[in-house]
């Protein structure tokens, strides 16, 4: 098989709990998927279903009390960096079994996989520059002097369309606007190249003007580059329009896995239809009565046993959904689906 | 003096409305400048109507709001209310102390609902005070029979009465934001982007509850958001504001088909479509928004906008109804030919 054809990222498996005095939040709770290389993935869901945990776990940036207790996270780093792949046999390295602090995991943290994180305003350093902190992402990762490092970081954000460049090296993050900052942001993610980019819901904390320029600039990027990207987000009109395969996630774990167009024409999952249906879109009729999904997303410590979305199911069946855990399985050519309504494997316990 | 408002009808119409924030600077805090957050907005809401406003954030629709309720004072302008007795006032120079009986007519539903409800109170406190406050009501059980009767209009149950808010879930959480909201039967009710903090699973129930309230209840809203599809969704009207002015008033089906203001086209290009097939050619706007305190001259929007001519960075144009209810503020709306969604 070509390189081309191979995933560049191989979650199998994954499982992120966070050990609390209260009890354990199973977070990510058997999460598998693969991101090819120049393929945009996009991970939808509500508040609390473990999407950023998965990608956090991906960096291996999961905060205290959590850690990633089973899984593999497959990565394919690029040729050049071949000191990580010692003792791989097909050019991968498990992410889950580095050091989070190590030098390995920290020379792919930033230059590999990079991260676009939610709220641009946090994620800056208040009192250093754009400029010091873009060249200190070049500094750290590339083999060059600090006034190569400056040109670089000016390249960087004139590419992502930050008008005088030069000037805004100086700027501070608290100078710019909402969407300036996020350019700036994404200038930085992407300072070292990198072959995986995670944008964790970039465009949740910004206008809807400025949030088509950034998923503009996202798309010709990620076109020039070939990068993958993985795209967090709970808006599924900005999943639409950038990703080609979608993963619908709920409370830790994957309900439905295809390509873009099937999941929204063709959904398969009870709670992928109904989110689908909830949803107001320009496109609706005014002032008509949405169908909703019942009830509330549970809250963490009380996890339904069995199948997690069973208690808001429309088509939940009393003996089965309660009692078993069903497994993400393909039903066709292109979808996945973790339901009973299409097969019967279930997680053994 | 006697107040006229567009027609009998009509339940709140604010005329010209500014509220300016001064800037002060240095040691004897000279005035330097202006924040004109909201700058000569007029419109009208008639009873049992959905009015949304929307907008970007910092372009005055929160001001707007809290103008209208006089949590801030305006600066300018005239707010006219129609009282329940069929009287019609001007909030916006009522003092206090007649102001005090109006307010039970007009509430608010906020953002946050993790926010907005004290965490040491509980439903029966929260849901309550306003009837104690108010309507004076001071025995307890009579209270609690009035909150009963509230939170199963709104879908909650009223053996909850004692809980505390860090019982609920957001969508419950919004619900008792309602309840509180509605414990004075009021007649208008601003809702300040009251589903941008839920789940979108969530939002629809909410959705679902304003419009069943609304009908049951003959309410009026001024519903303010950012989010299109859900001002498309809930209202019968939709006011555009940028930089603290109005540029476009219209019905909800003829604002998002038949836009008129380039700013609207524009917000109208930019929503997401939730369909992968229709990629959508978004019109990029460029630049950002011009800050309240140094806009530029003539039309606000004219930086940013592609149909821009000599006149519009020279004079600022004025809200006019081009067509029945149709209100555009722009030079050249009467022979621009612009795309609305789908279009």
């Amino acid at each position: 098989m070509s390189s081309e054809q191979r995933p560049i990222l191989s979650v199998r498996d994954l499982k992120t709990y966070f050990f609390l005095d209260e009890g354990t939040v199973k977070a990510v709770d058997g999460v598998s998927f693969d991101v090819y290389p120049g393929q945009v993935v996009g991970i939808v869901g509500e508040s609390g279903c473990g999407k950023s945990v998965t990608v956090r776990s991906v960096l291996r940036i999961v905060e205290k009390p959590g850690r990633i207790v089973a899984g593999e996270i497959f990565f394919r780093p690029r040729k050049g960096n071949g000191r990580l792949l010692e003792g791989s046999q097909d050019g991968y390295v498990d992410l889950a079994r580095l050091d989070a602090q190590g030098r390995e995991m920290r020379a792919i943290r930033g230059a590999e996989i990079a991260l676009i994180p939610q709220e641009p305003m946090a994620a800056f350093s208040p009192v250093h520059t754009i400029g010091d902190q873009i060249m200190e992402t070049i500094l750290l990762h590339q083999a060059v002097n600090e006034e190569e490092a400056r040109r670089l970081g000016i390249e960087r954000l004139r590419e992502v369309g930050i008008p005088n460049p030069e000037q805004r090296m100086e700027a501070y993050s608290w100078e710019l606007s909402g969407g300036l900052r996020q350019r700036a942001m994404i200038a930085m993610a992407l300072s070292c190249h990198p072959t995986l980019l995670i944008a964790d819901e970039p465009t949740t904390a910004i206008d809807v003007t400025t949030q088509a320029q950034v998923l503009n600039l996202l798309r010709s990027l990620q076109q020039q580059h070939n990068m993958s990207i993985i795209f967090i987000t709970h808006d599924l009109g900005v999943i639409a329009q950038i990703a080609e395969y979608v993963l619908v996630m709920y409370l830790g774990r994957l309900m439905e896995t295809g390509p873009v167009v099937d999941i929204f024409h063709h959904p398969l999952h009870p709670y992928t239809r109904a989110l689908l249906k909830s949803i107001p879109s320009v496109y609706t009729r005014s002032r008509t009565f949405l169908p909703t999904i019942e009830g509330s997303i549970p809250h963490p410590f009380n996890r339904p046993p069995g199948c997690p979305f069973h208690p808001r199911c429309s088509q939940f069946t009393a003996g089965i959904c309660d009692q078993k855990t069903p497994l993400l399985q393909p039903v066709n050519e292109q979808q996945s689906v973790s339901c009973f309504l299409y097969h019967r494997r279930a997680e053994e316990d | 003096m006697k107040h006229t408002t567009r027609d009998e009808r009509t339940l709140l119409e604010v005329k010209h409305l500014k509220k300016h924030f001064p800037i002060r600077k240095g040691f004897l805090r000279r005035l330097v400048g202006q924040v004109k957050a909201v700058d000569g907005v007029s419109f009208y809401i008639n009873e049992g109507e959905t009015l949304g406003l929307v907008g970007e954030s910092g372009c005055g629709k929160t001001t707007t709001a809290r103008c209208i309720l006089r949590a801030l004072d305006p600066t300018a302008g005239q707010i006219l209310f129609r009282t329940a007795s069929g009287q019609v006032v001007d909030l916006a120079t009522l003092p206090e102390n007649e102001l005090r009986p109006l307010r039970r007519e007009m509430q608010m539903i906020f953002q946050d609902p993790f926010a907005s409800l004290n965490p040491r109170m509980n439903l029966l406190d929260i849901v309550g005070e306003p009837l104690l406050v108010i309507e004076g009501i001071k025995s307890r059980k009579e209270r609690a029979e009035r909150v009963a009767e509230i939170l199963r209009l709104v879908g909650l149950r009223p053996e909850y009465m004692q809980r505390f808010p860090h019982a609920f879930s957001g969508g419950q959480r919004q619900r008792i934001v309602i309840a509180r909201a509605l414990a004075l039967h009021p007649r208008l009710v601003v809702a300040d982007e009251p589903v941008s903090a839920l789940d979108v699973s969530v939002q629809a129930q909410v959705l679902n509850l304003m419009m069943e309230l609304q009908q049951r209840l003959n309410l009026t809203y001024l519903f303010v958001a950012h989010d299109l599809s859900v001002v498309k969704h809930i209202c019968n009207r939709v006011a555009v504001m940028y930089v603290g002015k109005l540029v476009e008033t219209a019905p909800t089906d003829e604002l998002f088909y038949h836009p008129k203001h380039p700013y609207t086209e524009a917000l109208m290009s930019a929503v997401p479509v939730a369909d992968p097939r229709i990629r959508s050619a978004m019109i990029p706007l460029e630049g950002d928004v011009p800050s309240p305190a140094n806009p530029p001259p003539g039309c606000y929007f004219h930086p940013r906008c592609r149909y821009a001519v000599d006149i519009c960075s020279q004079e600022a144009p004025n809200l006019e109804e081009i067509e029945d209810n149709h209100f555009v503020a722009c030079h050249r709306a009467h022979e621009l030919k612009l795309r609305g969604i789908g279009g």
